[in-house]
């Protein structure tokens, strides 16, 4: 009665270590290595179809390598693609960085957020597996010191400063209104964004702040009324972007309205109505439209998946093949020899050219401003960052 | 001033949403004693349902008003099915329940509403056609669209309709009975599952209608919707004394006037230590105080039961 | 169920079955880590991490909710204010880097005065009331942690506190990886043998609170507040007591988990996260130790069993209708409905609460 469950559980341990003995190293096939490349976004939740956009590019990115017959070291290598779901959950983003590791991965692209991707990361450093985002923008990400961690995205002091600089020149804003929705990635780009605007020379009239999921905004708009901005700027994304704008008009401010990429959605002109109308956002990269590699990968997107590209399919492309081009170039597919070729990278992909710089981060590339006109996002003029780049 | 007002009329829109949830939160209470968590949820499923039948109808070019009847009509027949199917199977069960069980029902209904409609309607922002572009009505310097005055109109006469119910018709007395002792009021030839069912009928109709009001007037709405606004009127039935009706509708209003101000001043207020973001703890630092100093709240009567 | 009772029985008649019963669980938990790493991967033995610090946390509530009868919906409040006294004072943030000696004793502390401050203004609540104050305070304090960054910089908002400092003493640090009798004591090995251990003394420590005088009381309190007032319990002192105590267990597992995580930030505290402690306790079994064990467990181990639903989906069906995590959040809606409906004291339960969840009838306690 007693002995029975102990025995059964140290059976069960002594069986499971003898499996674990033989049934690790799964037999290979002989000719191509296989090399497997991690993909870690929400597939699950609110934020899914983001996840799911980063996943199908990652996938895309590995089928156009494995059709290519790309060589390494002189031998053919199939890529294999491992997907995880970390949920957009912190503590789940480093349970899927640890499966990731197990299945030992040659490289990751992920996470979404910048909340998975930075306690991940600590995870991929450990075990000396190069971690490139597709999409986290917060800062920190890069700064923790480690030597694995990349991103081929502007992150939010980069793109902050320029809609900033386009405010002051372009729009010759002088009085500015700056909402933010209170997340690390609206907040970033609203503080980065005010920081530049105040420093060259004109007012922040209001700071307020709403939620990501707030859709009444007609107080901290009131207030704002009252400040008499000539430009509104929200940091954050369409669900909040959208119903902001219509109320803009509804309490009759007559301000224009900016934001960052997370509004640069058709969604966003759906949500707003005829109120989106000269709305402008900005989007790290060239339009996509008029770049080479671009416009073919929007077009196999959606050939391939019957639906547009949301937003981060075309980084987490490139990401993949940011990852073979060093493997060609170190001759290796192990994470430590082709590492330092990460770090040199000079290539040119769907998003543009990538370089990073020592810490990993995308080396300042032009950023694309937008306006609705006619209901539809139309690319408005490409600002190519200045020397100063990013205070801070 | 004007911004002031403007806030006011802000506010006052605001809170005649909060105040019709809170309607539903409050019979039911009064009646059951049961704080019905999934209430918010169903003015979700009603304001979803609203939106995508409006969706498709204008899709079919019927005439805007004719569209908006027909959705709200559709809005209030599935919440009621849902509201009474709901205290059916997971309230009734447990009315002889200690007080826990019933509010983890609750809570777990509320659960599963979110998700399903999740399943129904996916977890992405949806929009709400705009049926009639909304006419702006400025006096003197107050912004304001015919589409609000339109809501803000409605939502008093639903509430008058309410308060003239309780009041007046035989129902409305059996309501009141039930609310006052449930075992006496059956002895007295009142069916009391009858007038249970009723109860959240009403709570589920008017839920409905404040859920499609809301997706009118945001043109947005989402699975998660329902949380919020639950909490919110919620509040706002505790402000004006739960089991109120007339308090509920007194809540709602001071509570969005309350919110609007708040968010509006609250930066001045304390020289920029606090700002806009601190706006939803204003609603629950309301719930906190009146309860921990008026558990009555404005217009209730009865303590001892409460606190 | 019967037979873990009547094992319950036989260990406490003999002491020598006991003992060797002791030893073979506490060598079952030794050599788990290594088995399931071997079998299953580490990815597995960080999801066992993290079930132990649900463990701690239901069991944190179950004090709360289970013993004293008050339901709190925001229970993940002194969680994150366990994480962020420990964030807060090792890591760069404020370049400060405390010893875990001191910091979870007093992440423990500080989240026990959190639990008295919440508590203290809602005495006079009962039940369902209490429940919705809770659910503010919950909200409060995580709106709070994402905003205090300004004007002065504290929590550093939503973009969280990085680099936080492992459990270390002098040079002996839990993210470094050790090779102990040809075994390799990978990181999630060694966090796993400290939250076993803090698993192990929080059990221990319910286990006789709820036998003691002070658990008998509350019990008390649970059953009918006024009656034992009139018993001459001091009602207001024990439901302070078992606020603080439910929130420093709290306020440890936060201290712990950040420290895990090398990173916090407020989307870690939501609503979602208190109501899933909350099924833990409810689906284990409402003051039952062994109970909310079983329900930390399962439900930690739930979410990952389900990730294989999306691919089996696939497979059968052609398509994936049923999101894993909606699935996951409709089986949680639904265990809680029906727990309450069929089997209120939950699936392994207190003998008392069962009594007392069963005793339909008395309506006079029920209103």
């Amino acid at each position: 009665m007693i002995r029975t469950p102990a025995v059964r559980t140290v059976l069960a341990f002594a069986v499971a270590l003898v499996l674990a003995g033989c049934g690790r190293e799964a037999p290979r096939t002989s000719g191509a290595a296989t090399v497997r490349i991690g993909a870690a976004s929400p597939l699950t939740g609110p934020q899914a179809h983001i996840g799911i956009d980063i996943r199908n590019g990652v996938a895309l990115a590995i089928e156009d390598a494995n059709a290519a017959n790309v060589e390494i070291g002189g031998r053919k290598v199939q890529f294999e693609l491992i997907a995880e779901d970390d949920e957009a959950n912190p503590t789940k983003a480093t349970t899927v960085a640890q499966k990731l590791v197990d299945s030992k991965v040659a490289g990751v692209v992920g996470h979404f957020n910048s909340g998975a991707s930075i306690p991940a990361s600590k995870i991929y450093s450990d075990a000396g597996i190069p971690q490139i985002s597709p999409s986290s923008t917060n800062p920190k990400y890069t700064q923790q010191g480690f030597k694995t961690t990349f991103r081929v995205v502007a992150h939010d002091d980069q793109q902050g400063p320029t809609l900033g600089r386009f405010a002051l020149d372009k729009l010759k804003a002088r009085s500015i209104a700056v909402i933010d929705d209170s997340t690390a990635y609206g907040q970033g780009l609203a503080d980065a964004f005010a920081a530049t605007v105040k420093a060259g020379g004109a007012k922040v009239v209001a700071r307020e702040h709403t939620t990501d999921k707030d859709t009444d905004f007609k107080a901290i708009l009131t207030r704002i009324r009252g400040r008499k901005p000539d430009l509104v700027m929200f940091g954050g994304i369409d669900p909040q972007a959208g119903p902001m704008v219509k109320q803009m008009a509804e309490l009759g401010i007559k301000a224009k309205f900016m934001g960052g990429d997370g509004m640069q959605t058709p969604n966003f002109i759906k949500l707003a109505g005829g109120a989106s109308e000269g709305a402008m956002a900005s989007i790290p990269g060239l339009p996509k439209e008029t770049m080479p590699g671009g416009k073919a990968f929007l077009e196999k997107y959606k050939a391939k998946y019957k639906a547009e590209v949301e937003l981060f399919a075309p980084m987490g492309y490139d990401a993949v093949m940011v990852f073979i081009d060093a493997m060609k170039r170190a001759g290796s597919t192990e994470p430590a020899k082709f590492l330092p070729e990460l770090g040199k990278t000079r290539y040119q992909g769907v998003i543009g050219p990538i370089a990073f710089d020592g810490k990993g981060d995308l080396v300042n590339g032009p950023i694309t401003i937008y306006v609705v006109k006619g209901g539809k996002w139309q690319a408005l003029e490409t600002v190519t960052p200045g020397a100063g780049g990013a205070k801070k | 001033m004007d911004i002031f007002l403007q806030q006011i009329v802000n506010g006052l829109v605001l809170g005649s949403i909060y105040a019709l949830v809170a309607l539903g939160y409050t019979m039911v209470y009064g009646i059951l004693g049961l704080i019905n968590f999934a209430h918010g949820d169903i003015c979700m499923i009603g304001a979803l349902t609203a939106l995508t039948v409006a969706g498709a109808l204008a899709a079919m070019g019927l005439p805007p008003p004719l569209v908006l009847a027909l959705s709200a009509a559709a809005a209030v027949a599935v919440c009621c099915a849902l509201g009474v199917s709901i205290e059916r199977v997971a309230y009734r069960p447990l009315r002889r329940a200690p007080r826990l069980a019933p509010l983890i029902t609750a809570i777990g209904v509320s659960i599963l509403l979110q998700y399903s409609a999740a399943l129904v309607w996916g977890k992405q922002y949806l929009s709400m056609p705009e049926l009639v572009r909304p006419t702006e009505i400025a006096v003197g310097g107050v912004h304001l669209t015919d589409l609000q005055a339109f809501i803000f109109l409605l939502a008093c006469a639903i509430m008058a309709g309410l308060l003239w119910f309780i009041r007046s018709t035989r129902a409305g007395r059996a309501m009141r009975a039930t609310e006052q002792n449930r075992d006496v009021a059956g002895l007295m030839g009142v069916n009391v599952n009858h007038v249970i069912a009723i109860t959240f009928l009403l709570g589920s109709a008017v839920g409905a209608i404040a859920g499609m009001m809301v997706v009118l007037y945001y043109g947005i709405g989402h699975y998660f919707m329902g949380f919020m606004l639950g909490l919110k009127a919620f509040t706002a039935a505790v402000l004006g004394g739960i089991g109120n009706v007339a308090g509920a509708m007194l809540g709602g209003l001071l509570l969005g006037v309350v919110e609007s101000l708040a968010t509006g001043y609250i930066g001045d207020l304390t020289g920029g230590v606090l700002g806009s973001n601190y706006r939803d703890v204003f609603a629950f630092l309301v719930l906190i105080l009146v309860l921990v100093f008026r558990p009555s709240g404005l217009l209730g009567e009865r303590v001892a039961d409460r606190a | 169920m019967r037979s873990a009772v009547e094992l319950a029985r036989q260990w406490r008649e003999d002491p020598r079955l006991r003992w060797l019963g002791y030893c073979a669980v506490a060598a079952a938990l030794i050599a788990l880590p290594f088995a399931v790493d071997a079998v299953l991967g580490r990815a597995w033995v960080r999801i066992i991490d993290v079930a132990l610090l649900f463990i701690l946390l239901g069991l944190g509530l179950n004090i709360v909710v289970g013993f004293a009868g008050l339901l709190d919906l925001g229970y993940i409040a002194f969680f994150a204010v366990g994480a962020y006294t420990y964030a807060l004072l090792a890591s760069p943030q404020f370049d400060l880097h405390w010893s875990f000696l001191v910091l979870l004793p007093l992440g423990a502390f500080v989240a026990g005065v959190f639990g008295v401050l919440l508590g203290a203004p809602t005495l006079r609540l009962r039940g369902d009331y209490l429940a919705i104050v809770t659910l503010g305070f919950g909200e409060i304090i995580r709106i709070f942690l994402n905003n205090l960054n300004r004007p002065y910089n504290i929590t550093n908002g939503p973009q969280g506190i990085t680099l936080i400092d492992p459990l270390a003493l002098g040079e002996l640090a839990l993210n470094k990886s050790y090779a102990v009798a040809g075994f390799t004591l990978a990181p999630v090995h060694n966090y796993y043998f400290v939250f076993l251990a803090c698993a192990a003394a929080s059990i221990f420590i319910s286990l006789r609170l709820e036998d003691s005088r002070i658990g008998r009381a509350w019990i008390a309190i649970r059953e009918d507040e006024l009656a034992a007032g009139a018993m001459g319990i001091n009602t207001r002192n024990l439901k302070l007591l078992a606020f603080a105590m439910g929130a420093s267990f709290g306020g440890v597992a936060g201290g712990l988990f950040v420290s895990f995580q090398g990173f916090v930030s407020p989307e870690s505290f939501a609503l979602l996260d208190s109501i899933m402690v909350l099924c833990m306790v409810v689906l284990g079994g409402m003051g039952n130790v062994g109970g909310v064990v079983l329900g930390a467990a399962l439900l930690t181990a739930l979410p990952e069993a389900l990730r294989y639903a999306g691919p089996l989906q696939q497979a059968w069906l052609g398509d994936v209708y049923v999101d894993p995590s909606d699935l996951r959040m409709l089986l949680f809606g639904l265990a809680l409905v029906l727990m309450m409906l069929l089997r209120p004291a939950g699936l392994w339960p207190s003998t008392l609460r069962r009594r007392e969840l069963a005793g339909a009838g008395e309506s006079g306690v029920a209103r």
